[in-house]
């Protein structure tokens, strides 16, 4: 097999450029495999983040050919020959290498309200496995933050990160509003704080999900309904004013968020 | 003297994988200051990875299934060299520790009156384990992280520690490391730690397990003082990829077969029929037929021979393909696309659909999966108070796999995530108590500190020396060709040598670029606690002169019923630390009460 020539992203918040590396190509391998063997032939501190190198984790997002994916499930012989370029992920900050900084994530999950189910009753909750099979597939998010390196809402405007969740967390908003046992209501802080109404549905986090969650049709789009009923609807205004409410009220669940 | 970064702190748990964020939940439920230290991100610890399930006697499916029955098969499994309390505890604690999970938003997979379902796996008499599809790692750390950044834990992430402090007493007074982002070091002083760091696959060259697994909190309590048991207790699942290489090892669920996948040769037969020990022959199909009519209803026939423990199904494997009957690539083949529907297997085994159709280009609806053992866990760890979770040095306490007794000579599937959740849970009130007890400031010892940090920094200080990377990878040479899943006295002898002289390397190691992110560095921190820890297995291996369980001896081929009776204990008397003096020598189980006892006399 011919050589494989990787151009590798090399540098840290001060700035950096591709440092172009030269390697014997090797059977079924992933460019996961490759980095590795640039740290342990030519580069010893290239720095890259990974842990289960299996898909599972979410450690390893980067920007291959300038496209995020994960390192560990792009295989190198279903690249289009010639070199391979492989950047950090371009919506967070440097840290080093291919290490960026994705502390942003981290605050934004303390804003989310708990799930907060009723009492267990004698016996156990019961639930229809066709009532928690949309949850399901939101939590298969391995939390790789591919979708909001994507998402044009903060990719280019670091500004918006104050006031926007980002589709890894409409995802998390969404399976716990959808979760059949769940009392809190998030909407209002999904309209208010979270800038739900930010996102146009270009479904560029939904084409890079590794998981491949429906994000824009399964999660946004019916929390932005669901939204638009809650803060707009008059009918379901005067509903929720007769009967009485499920639900924890839009600004409690507001203030509860930490 | 250096001013380093410091916190104070009433425990401090060590790992964030689902055994240390169960005790971080529980620690910071007490109102203790609590601090939850991670060498990766938050969510992405190895627990992520276990794919079958939880086991967790609730009876969902069977009725009759109870907790003296997963005890009795857990210690089956172990092969008797379980500590008798902690496997009893497990049993009894693990269901409430599932509805606990599901009361903080776990969404397990339900039965058709919509409870939580259960599954097969090997070694459970019963369908016992909660899961969702094959991704229950993932819904288990998601949960509990979720959980705890409600209750505001202080979370250290991307932060190495590289050792435990003690005060003047000798009594453990918190740790130090460093943060991989700029490599400045933190040091944490506690009144209780708690060590949550999982396992050590990372010194075998075919393993499941991610980067992390390097023993470090095996080999910090070692160097604290505390006893390690039955290091040599390691587990290979049967099932991982063969091919491509660059992904050997990768885990395939035992669901799998579970769910009825079958294992066969290169004469496509079913192999395992011709392995099944005297002591599963009474409940063991012996053939295809009854297998086959288990999976339907279980009081139809006996239990498909491909659902025995680990270690029997590992061994057969590994003889088949050294009679050359196995797959092109090494392995045997694992078959369900011609015994379940394709939607069927799509649904139960999303992720190992995934994996192979995206790493090996094999449909598994439609054509075997190429398989072989691979390197997963070890049962060995340090040895620990069953109740509290106490290691045998004041100040330290020890849950998941780091901790040794649990699971005896070979885990059964499933029981691992419920050991996390039962003893996490555990440890956290161990712990919580003691820092509760424990009065005065911890003061951590200073030489200690300054001996760390000077041994962390000393690989830049070398203009020319060995490179880590390399060492690391003849690690894995030695444990894999010399302390694999066949031993021999002659091989583990020629595996001490090596590691001697890879100990001496592993102190010459020079490293180029700065401390900020950099992989070469956090490797060769990673080093004394690999090639330690190697060690103990190694010196484990050579002294146990029988069969037992993950451990098995060519020259002691069956197991010897005087070391049925012992662990084998290793603690380093005079000092500890990489390259020092081990001590090892066996001492009493304990003893299981009559009411246990009679558990395993009668026909049950």
């Amino acid at each position: 097999m011919a050589d494989v020539i990787m151009r590798v992203w090399r540098g840290d918040r001060s700035g950096g450029n591709f440092a172009e590396y030269r390697l014997a190509a090797q059977e079924g391998e992933v460019v996961l495999d490759v980095v590795h063997r640039i740290q342990a032939t030519q580069a010893g501190d290239l720095a890259c983040r990974w842990n289960c190198k299996a898909g599972k984790c979410g450690s390893c997002s980067a920007e291959i050919n300038g496209k995020p994916r994960l390192m560990c499930m792009t295989r190198m012989d279903q690249l289009p020959v010639g070199p391979v370029t492989v950047a950090p992920m371009h919506g967070f900050p440097i840290i080093r290498d291919l290490v960026t900084d994705v502390t942003f994530n981290f605050e934004v999950a303390k804003q989310v309200p708990a799930f907060a189910p009723p009492p267990r009753p004698e016996g156990g909750y019961r639930m229809a496995q066709a009532d928690i099979e949309r949850g399901q597939e939101f939590r298969k998010c391995i939390e790789c933050f591919l979708c909001q390196d994507v998402c044009h809402v903060i990719r280019d405007h670091e500004e918006n990160k104050a006031h926007y969740a980002g589709p890894r967390f409409f995802v998390r908003f969404a399976e716990l509003e959808m979760h059949p046992l769940d009392t809190n209501d998030r909407r209002e802080l999904l309209r208010q704080r979270e800038g739900l109404g930010m996102c146009n549905i270009t479904k560029c986090c939904t084409e890079v999900c590794p998981e491949h969650i429906k994000i824009t049709d399964n999660a946004i789009i019916p929390l932005k309904e669901r939204v638009v009923d809650a803060s707009y609807d008059p009918v379901a205004w005067l509903g929720r004013k007769i009967l009485r409410r499920r639900k924890a009220s839009p600004s409690e669940a507001a203030t509860h968020g930490r | 003297m250096a001013d380093y970064e410091s916190h104070d702190y009433d425990v401090i748990v060590i790992g964030a994988g689902g055994a240390g964020l169960r005790a971080a939940i529980e620690a910071k439920g007490r109102g203790l200051r609590t601090a939850l230290v991670c060498k990766s991100l938050l969510g992405k610890a190895h627990t992520v990875m276990a794919e079958g399930g939880i086991a967790a006697a609730m009876g969902n499916v069977y009725p009759e299934d109870n907790w003296q029955v997963h005890f009795r098969d857990t210690m089956r499994g172990g092969k008797m060299l379980n500590n008798w309390r902690m496997a009893q505890l497990h049993a009894q604690e693990a269901p409430d520790r599932v509805q606990e999970l599901e009361a903080w938003g776990a969404l397990f997979d339900r039965t058709a009156d919509g409870r939580i379902l259960q599954r097969d796996f090997g070694g459970h008499r019963y369908a016992r384990l909660a899961h969702v599809g094959d991704r229950t790692g993932l819904e288990l750390i998601r949960t509990l992280q979720q959980r705890a950044v409600h209750m505001d834990i202080d979370v250290f992430m991307e932060c190495k520690i590289l050792r435990l402090l003690s005060d003047a007493d000798g009594v453990v007074s918190g740790a130090m490391g460093y943060w991989r982002a700029t490599g400045e070091v933190v040091v944490f002083s506690a009144k209780a730690v708690v060590i949550a760091t999982g396992g050590v696959g990372k010194s075998w060259k075919y393993t499941s397990n991610s980067w992390e697994c390097t023993g470090d909190g095996h080999a910090m309590a070692l160097w604290a003082g505390a006893d390690l048991i039955d290091m040599e207790c390691v587990q290979f699942h049967p099932t991982g990829m063969v091919w491509p290489l660059s992904v050997r090892g990768l885990l395939v669920t035992e669901g799998v077969r579970g769910d009825g996948g079958v294992l066969r040769n290169s004469e496509q037969k079913r192999f395992m029929f011709d392995y099944v020990a005297q002591m599963f022959r009474a409940e063991t199909a012996d053939s295809e037929e009854e297998a086959d009519q288990w999976y339907e209803d279980h009081s139809a026939g006996r239990r498909p021979p491909e659902l025995l423990p680990r270690d029997e199904v590992a061994r057969a494997i590994n003889t088949e393909v050294k009679s050359e009957r196995g797959s092109p690539h090494g392995g045997v083949f694992l078959d369900i696309a011609s015994r379940r529907s394709a939607e069927y297997i799509r649904r139960r085994l999303p992720s190992m659909y995934h994996q192979f159709m995206e790493l090996a280009g094999v449909d598994i609806t439609a054509e075997p999966m190429e398989v072989g053992p691979t390197c997963h866990y070890i049962m060995g760890g340090v040895r620990v108070d069953a109740d509290t979770a106490a290691a045998t040095v004041p100040g330290l306490f020890v849950c998941g796999e780091a901790a040794g007794g649990m699971h005896g000579s070979n885990r059964l599937g499933g029981n691992s995530l419920s050991d996390l959740l039962v003893f996490g849970h555990r440890a956290g009130m161990g712990a919580s108590d003691y820092a509760e007890g424990r009065g005065g400031t911890p003061v951590p010892n200073r030489a200690e500190i300054e001996h760390s940090v000077a041994e962390a920094m000393a690989p830049f200080e070398r203009d020319e020396g060995e490179n880590p990377y390399e060492l690391h990878q003849q690690l894995q040479d030695t444990m894999q060709t010399l302390v694999g899943i066949i031993r021999t006295g002659d091989e583990l002898e020629q595996a001490l040598e090596r590691l001697e002289e890879l100990t001496f390397r592993a102190s010459r190691v020079a490293v180029a670029g700065g401390r900020a992110y950099n992989p070469a560095w956090n490797l060769a921190t990673d080093l004394p606690a690999m090639l330690t820890v190697s060690k103990c297995v190694t010196l484990g291996a050579r002294d146990r002169k029988e069969s037992r369980g993950g451990h098995t001896r060519e020259d002691y081929p069956s197991a010897d019923p005087e070391f049925g009776k012992v662990n084998l204990v290793q603690r380093q008397p005079s000092g500890g630390g990489v390259g020092e003096e081990i001590k090892i020598g066996p001492e009493p189980i304990p003893e299981m009460p009559p009411e246990l006892a009679s558990l395993f006399e009668e026909n049950h």
